[in-house]
């Protein structure tokens, strides 16, 4: 394994680059959680290619979220596999060792630096070393703040650069936070529920942005809005009581039986 | 160009060299007050207000330190008594170990209370104690040592919020406890006094405690302006975003539990330099400072100033200790209800402090060309202190 | 020791006297016994009451019991024999002590008592434990017997090697054969002084050990009392062996007595802090309040000391929940979702009821009397008692908590606590008053610590900082135990109760106190959750 425990090696960025010869990134093998008896998560059986967009569906209680709990680290499996390429193993790092490997999480509920401004949130988010010297002595070059710049366009904040994050609407803190995802350049995103609370303009334009995004990141996209699925989605994973229950192109999603009867109530 | 000058960072120097020129101007002062003019003179200083006066600059720079673990990261301590008293304790060492063969006993090796106890050698941790050098070094590890060893703790297994404080409360209450106790080799109950002379000086005096407030006032500077860099680099921008949104702060790729060990560990330094310079100025240093009481008034001068402002931490610190050697001074009785007020009064109506409390008003009187950037300004110290609530 | 052996002489003889004398003489003669104790000399005095005794009439107590408190009279007037004792109007109430009939009252004029003297005294003394040592009550006998055990004499101890083959009742009897094992060890020859020992191995009277101890040094090393000297060091081994075991479970005793003041110190925490989410500095002067409200009650109503305690509990439920309720009302729900201001102004709060009462009151300590039945204890052996008051409150304690629980999970009023405390939103949603809720729940937390209060007065001080020595225990219990779980706090409280009450002993209160507060710290840093998480999600 690549990583010392007790510092931080993690933050040259040459050691983490996720093998992915085998075109895929993301591995996540019979992993169950519990909660309290209640399974969240049951011999769940992932692979997210190199690059590809993903949807995840499922009813609430589905155990999506706490899908990218464990991607990111938040929870700890009761039992199974989760690595990032082939060789790192998600499970022996902590959330910050995990979004340095180049793995990013949007939130359900938008949680951007409330206190800081639009330009500090994503100052803060550019990948790079993490360290607390660093920080301490930290100037921006001028390639970071093009960087920034470029970030700001993206997500069409440019104007609201110097407000504190805390003022801004709703979509905005939701566009603010896929900004701070980009700056940090990930392999791959995690999107929980990107269009709540947006206009269909903004809606419009976060699935083009993601769209564009596949191919030079894989992104999992988790989402309710049937309409968005279908704008995106070239591959739908549908989750039911913490398991996969079918996978497939939407169509061939729709057409599955124990999909219907799921959702349907449909009988055999 | 513009978005520089509109930048907060701007404003914050300015800040900086306000408070700094304020320092040195009111020590400038009161040191010349106290030396030029006639004991009845209009314009002369008593030496009982320049010890005062030093009293109230280390409280300041301890309010200081717990502005940058409450104000900034959140860490609300209810123990940084603790990290004072430690300071102090080291510097009442290196005072008591002064006073040579001048003790009761005549002793010239041990301090008075080590051989009313039938001591016959200093225990191991005295070694040294009477080199300045190993004073100084001491009054930074020693609470810099345990602010590394708890917020590793607590830290790590991501202790937070009211837990984190109770414990803390817990921390500085085991320490009450046992420095009371002789065997600590601390002096027990009465702790360490009867100082004679500091770095060769008298600490009776009157130009010694004027040198000591001065070299207070320096220190307080120093802090101030070390605090100030902190706050205005990245890592203070980290520091805020833990302070909002840990668990966002660690999905982006930091460690929140370093930045935060680190944080606690120079504010427990810098508190620990406030107890040093205290001690010599008040002439004590006993058990009583780990009180959990004494913790507590600290966090509420950083309340009443103002927390998330460095100033503010220093006006609170002032006012409130001014306002209690005043009426301690008058009703005695009337002073713990006062105190009790103020802690319900300003959580309940003044959130943000007096500093808060001058930017309203500030904002009323500055033209309406200038509101809206200020009104930034504002609104971000407004959306500190409720997210931080969260 | 010249001097006791004619006293031993005397004593030995009057009994002798007396078993004669016991044949001839019967009840009927008593009258004219007592006629002459108001005329017989003092050096005639010692067979005279021999003579009495000898009677074996039920009256010999009357008599003896106010000759030996020096209460036993005549009447100038016929010389008739009577106990007299003063009454409030300086008068004398009169008993006949044959008849036991009562006279009216004299003036102390007109009686005389009749005389004794301290050898008569010990005497007398020790006739009644003699009587007593027959008497038809077991428990009397008992009381005698040990009083035997602890001072020896011969008289008594012959009285048992006669009465030990009819002792009924199994305890007493067990009592006698170590009292004659004593003696045995004391005065027999080598070999039974060897047996005595080795029946004596583990009896639990510190007389035994200190008679076995005292035998051991009276011994000189010499060869032939080495068997002698082996077996008494196995013995006083084994009754130290014992005795250490007793101590352990004294000191589980007295863990479990802190332990509960803890939970009552706690438990209305649990329902603030852990339900509610809302920190309570002022939690410690609820318990002040409570305890001075006993303080008041008592001097309320002087004459029913015995039942303040009882009075007192819903006085200090009603007290500390009526001002919980008023802070609940006043500060707390404007400071709602912020913890740390809740902290900070509920501090406020704590720092102006303690200046309320140092006003009030005073800035001393107050004096609350604790009630006949809280004082005493129940002997379970000669090693062990378990004083009443600690008793009282683990009982208190455990019937408060299982109160509560029962409040929480069967009442409406509970189903709606815990309704709001799992899901805010949700609960408004269902029509549940959750402000109102709140308020209740608050005053409830806070009742429970007024009603801790009146026991804490029975144990401390009750003064200002009553509640301040508790606070930051009872908060550790709190979160020790797992936020928001009873049985958490239950078993958190009784685990540092003992564990502190356990290392006591070997490191003095103050050291176990930080080395509790120090691993509890550290436990904390294992496992932030406490010793019950709850799990979930929902509890991120």
């Amino acid at each position: 394994m690549i990583v010392d425990k007790n510092g931080s090696p993690l933050s040259s960025a040459e050691n983490l680059k996720p093998d992915t010869r085998h075109g895929m990134i993301l591995y996540v093998e019979d992993v169950s959680v519990s909660f309290d008896g209640f399974k969240a998560l049951n011999d769940l059986n992932l692979y997210i290619g190199d690059g590809e967009l993903r949807c995840l569906i499922g009813a609430n209680g589905a155990g999506k979220t706490t899908l990218m709990d464990v991607i990111t680290g938040k929870t700890r499996p009761d039992t199974g596999k989760v690595s990032f390429g082939q060789q790192i193993d998600l499970l022996e790092l902590d959330e910050s060792e995990i979004a340095r490997a180049g793995i990013g999480r949007k939130f359900q509920k938008p949680t951007v630096f409330e206190a800081l401004t639009v330009f500090e949130n994503i100052e803060l988010s550019l990948s790079g070393d993490k360290g607390i010297w660093t920080s301490l002595f930290h100037k921006l070059s001028g390639e970071q703040k093009d960087k920034i710049d470029e970030v700001l366009t993206t997500i069409g904040l440019t104007a609201e650069q110097h407000y504190p994050a805390g003022r801004l609407s709703h979509g905005q803190k939701q566009w603010l936070e896929i900004g701070m995802l980009l700056a940090a350049e990930p392999r791959l995103l995690l999107v929980d529920e990107p269009v709540t609370g947006m206009t269909t303009q903004e809606t419009e334009r976060t699935a083009e942005l993601l769209t564009s995004l596949a191919g030079k990141h894989s992104v999992v996209v988790v989402e309710h809005d049937m309409a968005f699925v279908r704008s995106i989605a070239r591959k739908v994973t549908v989750l039911h009581q913490g398991t996969v229950l079918a996978e497939g192109s939407m169509d061939e999603v729709q057409a599955n039986k124990d999909v219907r009867e799921v959702y349907l109530g449909e009988e055999h | 160009m513009k978005n520089l000058l509109n930048s907060p960072l701007v404003k914050k120097m300015s800040s900086l060299h306000c408070v700094i020129a304020i320092l040195f101007i009111s020590t400038l002062y009161v040191t010349v007050c106290n030396l030029a003019f006639a004991e009845g003179s209009m314009l002369y200083v008593s030496d009982y207000t320049v010890s005062l006066l030093g009293k109230y600059l280390c409280y300041a720079l301890l309010a200081l330190a717990v502005d940058l673990v409450w104000g900034y990261c959140g860490i609300l301590s209810l123990g940084h008594g603790a990290f004072f008293a430690l300071g102090g304790y080291a510097m009442g060492m290196y005072l008591m170990r002064q006073i040579g063969d001048r003790g009761v006993y005549g002793n010239a090796e041990l301090p008075d209370f080590m051989v009313f106890l039938n001591w016959t050698d200093l225990p191991w941790y005295w070694a040294g104690s009477d080199n300045a050098l190993v004073m100084i070094l001491l009054v930074f590890a020693g609470p810099g040592l345990l602010a590394y060893l708890f917020g590793t703790l607590a830290f790590r297994s991501r202790v937070s919020g009211v837990y984190l404080s109770i414990m803390t409360q817990a921390m500085t209450y085991a320490l009450l406890l046992a420095f009371f106790r002789n065997e600590m080799g601390f002096g027990g109950n009465n702790g360490l006094t009867d100082f004679k002379e500091i770095f060769g000086f008298s600490l009776q005096s009157p130009d010694t405690k004027l040198a000591l407030f001065v070299a207070t006032s320096i220190m307080l500077a120093i802090g101030y302006a070390i605090s100030h860099f902190i706050m205005n680099s990245k890592m203070g921008r980290v520091v805020t975003a833990i302070r909002d949104a840990e668990n966002r702060v660690r999905f982006v790729g930091y460690k929140p539990q370093h930045y935060k060990v680190w944080i606690f560990v120079v504010s427990a330094m810098l508190a620990g330099v406030a107890g040093a310079l205290y001690v010599p100025q008040v002439g004590i240093i006993n058990p009583g400072e780990f009180s959990p009481l004494n913790s507590i008034e600290i966090v509420i001068w950083v309340a009443i100033g103002g927390r998330g402002t460095l100033y503010g931490a220093l006006i609170g610190a002032i006012v409130v200790s001014y306002a209690k050697t005043r009426f301690t001074a008058i009703m005695p009785e009337a002073w713990l209800f006062g105190l009790g007020g103020l802690f319900v009064l300003v959580t309940l109506l003044l959130p943000k402090g007096l500093a808060g409390l001058v930017s309203n008003l500030m904002d009323k009187v500055d033209p309406p060309s200038t509101a809206k950037k200020d009104q930034v300004n504002e609104d971000q110290a407004a959306i500190a202190t409720t997210a931080e609530n969260k | 020791m010249l001097r006791l052996l004619p006293l031993l002489f005397l004593y030995v003889m009057s009994f002798n006297a007396s078993a004669a004398v016991s044949e001839i003489q019967d009840k009927s003669a008593l009258p004219a016994l007592i006629e002459q104790l108001p005329t017989t000399k003092l050096n005639r005095m010692a067979p005279l009451i021999d003579k009495i005794v000898a009677t074996s009439a039920p009256q010999t107590r009357a008599i003896l019991d106010p000759l030996l408190t020096g209460d036993l009279y005549y009447l100038k007037s016929n010389k008739q024999v009577v106990s007299a004792y003063r009454n409030k109007q300086d008068q004398y109430e009169l008993t006949d002590v044959f008849t036991a009939e009562t006279l009216p009252a004299v003036d102390k004029s007109a009686i005389k008592k009749v005389r004794t003297n301290n050898r008569l005294r010990g005497k007398i003394r020790d006739i009644l434990a003699n009587l007593d040592l027959r008497s038809d009550d077991a428990s009397i006998r008992i009381t005698a017997l040990n009083q035997l055990l602890n001072n020896p004499n011969e008289i008594g101890i012959a009285s048992v090697n006669k009465l030990i083959k009819e002792e009924k009742d199994e305890d007493a009897r067990e009592l006698m054969s170590v009292i004659l094992l004593v003696d045995q060890l004391e005065t027999g020859n080598k070999a039974e002084k060897l047996t005595a020992a080795q029946q004596l191995s583990g009896r639990l009277e510190p007389t035994v050990k200190n008679a076995l101890v005292k035998q051991l040094s009276s011994l000189s090393e010499q060869p032939e009392t080495a068997e002698l000297r082996k077996v008494l060091t196995k013995a006083i081994d084994d009754i130290e062996q014992t005795a250490s075991v007793y101590g352990m479970v004294e000191n589980l005793f007295f863990g479990l007595s802190l332990g509960s003041v803890l939970l009552l110190a706690a438990i209305g925490l649990t329902i603030t802090f852990g339900v509610m989410g809302v920190i309570n500095m002022a939690h410690g002067e609820m318990m002040m309040l409570g305890a001075y409200t006993t303080y008041v009650i008592q001097q309320t109503f002087p004459n029913l000391i015995e039942y303040s305690l009882l009075m007192a509990v819903p006085a200090a439920f009603l007290v500390s929940g009526f001002v919980g309720v008023l802070i609940e009302r006043g500060v707390i729900r404007f400071l709602k979702g912020r913890p740390l201001e809740t902290l900070l102004a509920t501090f406020g709060i704590s720092l102006i009821l303690q200046q309320l009462v140092r006003t009030v009151f005073s800035p001393l300590n107050r004096q609350v009397e604790a009630p006949q039945w809280m004082s005493g204890s129940l002997e379970i052996n000669p090693m062990l008692s378990l004083t009443y008051n600690r008793l009282y409150i683990i009982l208190f304690a455990l019937g408060v908590f299982f109160t509560l629980l029962m409040i929480l999970k069967k009442s409406s009023l509970g189903l709606h606590v815990r309704a709001v405390s799992q899901n805010r939103d949700m609960a408004r949603a269902l029509s549940i008053k959750s402000s109102w809720v709140d308020a209740i729940t608050f005053g409830l937390g806070s009742g429970i610590a007024g009603v801790a209060g009146v026991a804490l007065s029975q144990l401390t001080n009750v003064g200002p900082n009553l509640g301040q020595a508790y606070i930051i225990d009872s908060f550790l219990v709190v979160v020790f135990g797992g936020v928001g779980n009873l049985w958490g706090t239950l078993v958190a409280a009784m685990t540092m109760g003992t564990f502190n009450k356990l290392l006591e002993p070997s490191m003095g209160p103050v050291l176990a106190n930080i080395i509790v507060l120090v691993s509890l710290v550290l436990f904390i840093q294992k496992r932030p959750k406490g010793l019950f998480p709850q799990k979930g999600r929902s509890a991120e």
